[in-house]
């Protein structure tokens, strides 16, 4: 047995846009043990609900991150419109379903663009972030935001989209689906990528089921419990859980590369079956008391929101359970038995959103 | 996303390590643990999910009282635990990984709990 030692993993480190720590146990070169640490940055976003109008309050969670934040305002809205017993016009589910399918193509593309940087893939790493851009120009062209866009609201959606913005979408699609064909080539057969990602950071059926493991995390290694699985618009728009095996690196990065082509398919199903009529519903008075809770299934996962009403117009509670939450137990475990240099690829591959974590 | 199959159950704090094993024999995931302050208590929430029917329990857990932590069942709960014993104040005992309240770095203590909370609520 060789010495062991702790190394200690972050804050502040290259490969982690936001501050995560780890205190990596170490014998030799191998990591033995993990500890995550988290609570750099925490804001308390959830305690505002005490205080703001639960119509209002919505501007707050779609602040809890910038790369999902749609889903972010679609899985309070959805909390708060359950607990008020409201149900949404069936174009305006549409409309959050094209949005959301959005969200999770650049957010998989900024991850592969992550993922290309953290192999030293630097050239790949600009592809996926300039075919990015297109869906945050699309963004901008309908809402005016590139990051917050306040598209979502309590009772359905802001506005309607035109024809000439819906044909924007569909040729968007279009277009960024014939560059990924070119582009997941690259991470489907280059040598050096797959050199670095096939066997490496496996994590078992079992393990996954053991850690309660969600996203493309659990999804990589063949569980399904994509919440998408459960909603009647999304099986009516063509979707199927995407799943792997194998449970390494590999195969959570092909779970993103085929979710980019299947959202899109969505998108482009959405804009042809979008139904007519209203956009929203008008949700006024005060929140009842009860609780409700609703489900998303954002890019990196399950996100869960709980909402609780007293009889005001302010909530006691307004909870959101990120997927980088639960899969961090995950990555500890991914992390036992890997070598020093895999670190930082191994933390990425379950996409961590600290700003999401530390809501 | 609809969310028609959730059930609200309450439950003691003496009955949360009963209820974790029997769900983790079930085959039950757990969701998540948050908590909610009420007058002289926490409302401790724990969400467990089954072929995507979720069943969420209530403790209500007297300040001050220790509930048993059900890390050994489902070992990432200490990432929930640790998060409410940061912000509420619970206490997990026998829990397989304490941060000992330093999961999360925060300029007040245990701010939704108690007299803090109040003057937290009364200077908005």
């Amino acid at each position: 047995m060789g010495k062991r030692t702790i190394v200690p993993f972050g804050p502040q480190h290259p490969a982690l846009p936001e501050p995560v720590h780890l205190d990596l146990e170490l014998e030799d070169e191998t990591v033995v043990r993990a500890i995550p640490s988290i609570g750099y940055v925490h804001r308390g976003l959830e305690k505002l609900a005490e205080k703001r109008d639960y119509n209002d309050m919505i501007y707050v969670m779609e602040r809890v991150c910038g790369i999902c934040s749609f889903g972010h305002g679609w899985g309070y809205a959805g909390a708060v419109e359950g607990l008020m017993g409201v149900r949404i016009p069936d174009r305006a589910e549409c409309l959050r379903v094209m949005f959301h399918e959005l969200s999770r193509v650049h957010s998989h593309l900024l991850w592969l663009g992550l993922l290309a940087d953290g192999l030293g893939f630097d050239s790949l790493f600009m592809h996926c972030w300039r075919i990015r851009e297109k869906v945050l120009d699309v963004f901008e062209a309908i809402t005016g935001g590139r990051v917050i866009m306040s598209f979502c609201k309590v009772g359905g959606v802001r506005k309607d989209l035109t024809p000439e913005m819906l044909k924007m979408v569909k040729d968007t699609c279009d277009m960024i689906e014939d560059e990924m064909r070119k582009t997941a080539l690259v991470f489907m057969k280059d040598s050096s990528v797959r050199n670095r990602l096939c066997g490496t950071g496996v994590l078992t059926k079992e393990d996954v089921i053991d850690l309660c493991a969600v996203g493309p995390v659990a999804r990589g290694s063949g569980v399904n419990n994509d919440v998408r699985t459960t909603s009647e618009m999304y099986r009516s728009l063509g979707f199927e859980p995407i799943l792997y095996d194998e449970g390494d690196c590999w195969s959570r990065c092909m779970v993103r590369v085929d979710e980019i082509m299947q959202s899109l398919d969505i998108i482009r199903n959405a804009i042809a079956n979008l139904p007519e009529g209203d956009v929203s519903v008008p949700v006024k008075g005060n929140a009842p008391v009860g609780d409700f809770m609703f489900r998303v299934e954002q890019p990196r996962g399950e996100a869960f929101y709980y909402v609780q009403g007293n009889g005001t117009k302010n909530l006691s509670r307004a909870r959101v359970r990120t997927p980088t939450n639960i899969n961090i137990p995950a990555m500890t475990k991914m992390l036992q038995g890997c070598n020093l240099q895999d670190v930082s690829m191994l933390v990425i591959t379950i996409d961590p959103c600290i700003s999401c974590t530390e809501r | 996303m609809t969310e028609n199959t959730q059930t609200f159950e309450t439950a003691t704090p003496e009955e949360v390590p009963a209820i974790a094993e029997r769900l983790k024999g079930e085959g039950y995931r757990m969701v998540q643990i948050c908590g909610v302050t009420k007058t002289g208590c926490t409302e401790v929430l724990y969400s467990f999910d089954r072929d995507f029917s979720v069943r969420n329990f209530k403790v209500d857990v007297p300040f001050g009282t220790p509930v048993k932590s059900i890390t050994p069942w489902y070992w990432a709960a200490f990432v929930y635990e640790n998060e409410v014993h940061d912000l509420f104040d619970v206490e997990f005992t026998d829990s397989r990984l304490d941060y000992k309240g330093n999961f999360f770095r925060m300029s007040r203590k245990t701010p939704w709990k108690g007299k803090e909370a109040e003057e937290t609520k009364e200077g908005a």
